[in-house]
């Protein structure tokens, strides 16, 4: 039987649901609406909502004094390539805790769910010391190493469940028809996998971007991301809401941007083995 | 559909089994199965559901190792070879179509993955079309494609590829009934004209007696017997086999009546039972009658066997509750002794 939809009903979950995605965005809301505000419309209590003097003066400083490009760029260079690479591991490593399972793949899978569990700062010393001995602090391959450890296990664990809603007598078909792993990976599997692949790429990429506690300390200008951007706002001087703001806009917008125009694809990944 | 156009003789392939075993996690699942497959026959694996055929089957494909045993590809041990050195051709229950890639592209992928040349995989993709009736869909994907359709190009996937043999994993259970029939038709004429082995799985006894030259029956991954269609039918070699093959079931009488034959169970088919309203074996009521045109199936009670089913030819007119006398042809009566084994 269909769930019963009276209108009163579908009126209060549509205010419901809109009432909860307003309070899951207020907070970037905020920050946008801050970042043009002077400084002192930026602290005033009680706070001023939107009838203040909007400016863009925040951005202008925030350019004149940093060059965002630099940490743009930096932050497209880390979240692609770290998770691109990322993705060469990933899939030969998906592909066979899902196709050619042990009796140890479960417990495979659960330990690199639990890396997941330990807070960064545990092992922040010894991997800080490791990477300054490798001469690789401050380094776009240091830090994107990092990266890319920190969501290898998400990106198997998305991947894995993708691959195992793939009927494996298409892959058994490939390889009667001769096809080698290699080739079965790359003209069976793959194509068949790409939303799923797309979307794990999606995810990835945007947590790497947001990434901050690795990337704060581990760069510090040559391979500084945005993060890097915002925090070097934070100066001893004090705390410059307004621009701080600016600042936090111009690095989430492009990840939002993205996020924005695929959130298709990002919600049919995220629930392709729930609706199939 | 012109399977007759195909004139090439595709390469030919015996397979034999050598005491095969399979284990899965500590479960038997084939107990040691020896066989042999002539060169260009049809045989069909058949058996219940669990007994092993379609595990034996990827087996001989290489899609599974086997535990312990042999597998001889024309002779050549191929035991420990991957499924595409094998020089076999599967057609999977499911199609397997490759969803991302064409007609055209699926028919080709395994001659891409020989390195053919380009030329001679269009002749060959173009060739097998036409032979399929598939030229007009070459350039669709499978999901535009209805079910007997896909099906064809999962066989044009396999003709492709002139295999040493074809297997065939109940490739039509997917279908509806009429084209069930058609494709059964069809798969017959495709082995008439290429002459190439073919192993064929299914758990339908129906397609097994009309496809087969060999009929391989398996029970609980063993072999219960090999043999033609007609010598199953004809002489089962125990109650599995003579209660798996024949539609209805073979009739199957313990007591007074088999003990006075010297067995301890005795089976009659139900097309060998006559029928009368005064005299018989087997008084018995009659519970239903199903009239299907040719003839007429007769289930009735009989006291202190149980059921027990009839086959008349036409109309019989009998109505359920009527009192009626079953006759058996005394010479097409199959004993078994107290293991279920025949007795000659």
């Amino acid at each position: 039987m269909a769930l019963k939809q009276t209108v009163g009903r579908r009126i209060g979950m549509t205010a419901a649901a809109w009432l909860v995605g307003f309070l899951i965005f207020f907070p970037i809301l905020w920050t946008i609406l801050t970042s043009f505000k002077t400084e002192g419309d930026a602290a005033a209590i009680p706070p001023h909502f939107l009838f203040f003097n909007w400016t863009t003066e925040n951005y202008h400083e925030v350019f004149s004094r940093l060059d965002y490009w630099h940490f743009a760029i930096n932050s497209i260079v880390l979240s692609v390539g770290a998770n691109l690479v990322g993705l060469l591991i990933g899939v030969p490593a998906a592909w066979s805790m899902a196709f050619a399972p042990t009796k140890r793949t479960k417990d495979l899978l659960m330990w690199m769910l639990s890396t997941k569990m330990m807070p960064g700062v545990g092992v922040l010393i010894p991997i800080y010391l490791i990477v300054q001995a490798l001469g690789l602090l401050d380094n776009r391959v240091g830090v994107g190493f990092i990266l890319f450890m920190l969501n290898l296990p998400i990106l198997v664990w998305m991947l894995y469940t993708y691959f195992k809603e793939i009927p494996v007598d298409i892959l058994e078909a490939s390889r009667m028809d001769g096809a080698s792993l290699m080739n079965e990976i790359i003209y069976v599997l793959t194509p068949m996998a790409v939303p799923g692949i797309a979307s794990t790429m999606l995810l990835c990429i945007i947590l790497s971007w947001n990434e901050a506690f690795w990337t704060l300390n581990l760069t510090t200008t040559d391979a500084a991301p945005l993060t890097q951007f915002i925090a070097s706002l934070s100066t001893s001087q004090g705390l410059f809401w307004a621009k701080l703001s600016a600042a936090s806009t111009l690095a989430i917008a492009p990840i939002l941007i993205l996020g924005w125009f695929s959130q298709k694809q990002l919600v049919r990944g995220l629930t392709f083995g729930a609706v199939k | 559909m012109s399977l007759a156009a195909i004139t090439k003789v595709t390469k030919m392939g015996s397979i034999e089994l050598k005491s095969v075993r399979k284990d899965f996690a500590g479960f038997s699942v084939i107990n040691g199965v020896d066989l042999h497959v002539e060169d260009g026959e049809f045989t069909v694996f058949v058996g219940p559901s669990g007994c092993g055929k379609s595990t034996l089957l990827r087996l001989i494909a290489g899609l599974e190792d086997i535990s312990s045993g042999q597998i001889l590809i024309d002779g050549i041990d191929a035991t420990n070879i991957g499924p595409a050195q094998r020089g076999l051709a599967m057609v999977f229950q499911s199609y397997a179509l490759y969803p991302h890639m064409s007609v055209r592209g699926n028919i080709a992928f395994a001659l891409k993955m020989a390195k053919q040349p380009a030329d001679v995989i269009e002749q060959k993709v173009k060739k097998a079309a036409a032979t399929l009736n598939l030229t007009d869909y070459l350039d669709r994907k499978p999901r535009q494609l209805s079910g007997g359709q896909r099906q064809r190009v999962a066989i044009g996937r396999a003709i492709v590829r002139e295999p040493k043999a074809f297997l065939f994993d109940e490739p039509l259970s997917n279908l509806d009934a009429s084209l069930r029939v058609q494709m059964r038709l069809e798969i017959g004429d495709l082995h008439n004209a290429l002459k190439t082995t073919m192993i064929y799985v299914t758990h339908d006894q129906v397609e097994a007696m009309t496809m087969a030259d060999k009929i391989v029956v398996l029970d609980k991954g063993t072999v219960a017997q090999v043999g033609s269609p007609l010598e199953l039918y004809n002489k089962p070699n125990g109650l599995f086999v003579a209660r798996f093959i024949g539609s209805p079931t073979m009739n199957l009488v313990t007591g007074p009546s088999a003990a006075k034959r010297g067995a301890a169970t005795i089976g009659i088919r139900p097309e060998h039972l006559g029928l009368s309203v005064t005299e018989g074996e087997w008084p018995a009521r009659v519970r239903i009658a199903e009239h299907l045109g040719s003839d007429t199936f007769v289930y009735a009670e009989v006291e202190g066997q149980g059921q027990m089913t009839v086959r008349v030819e036409g109309h019989a007119s009998r109505k359920p509750g009527d009192l009626i006398y079953l006759i058996p042809q005394e010479d097409r009566i199959h004993k078994f002794d107290i293991d279920g084994k025949r007795i000659a």
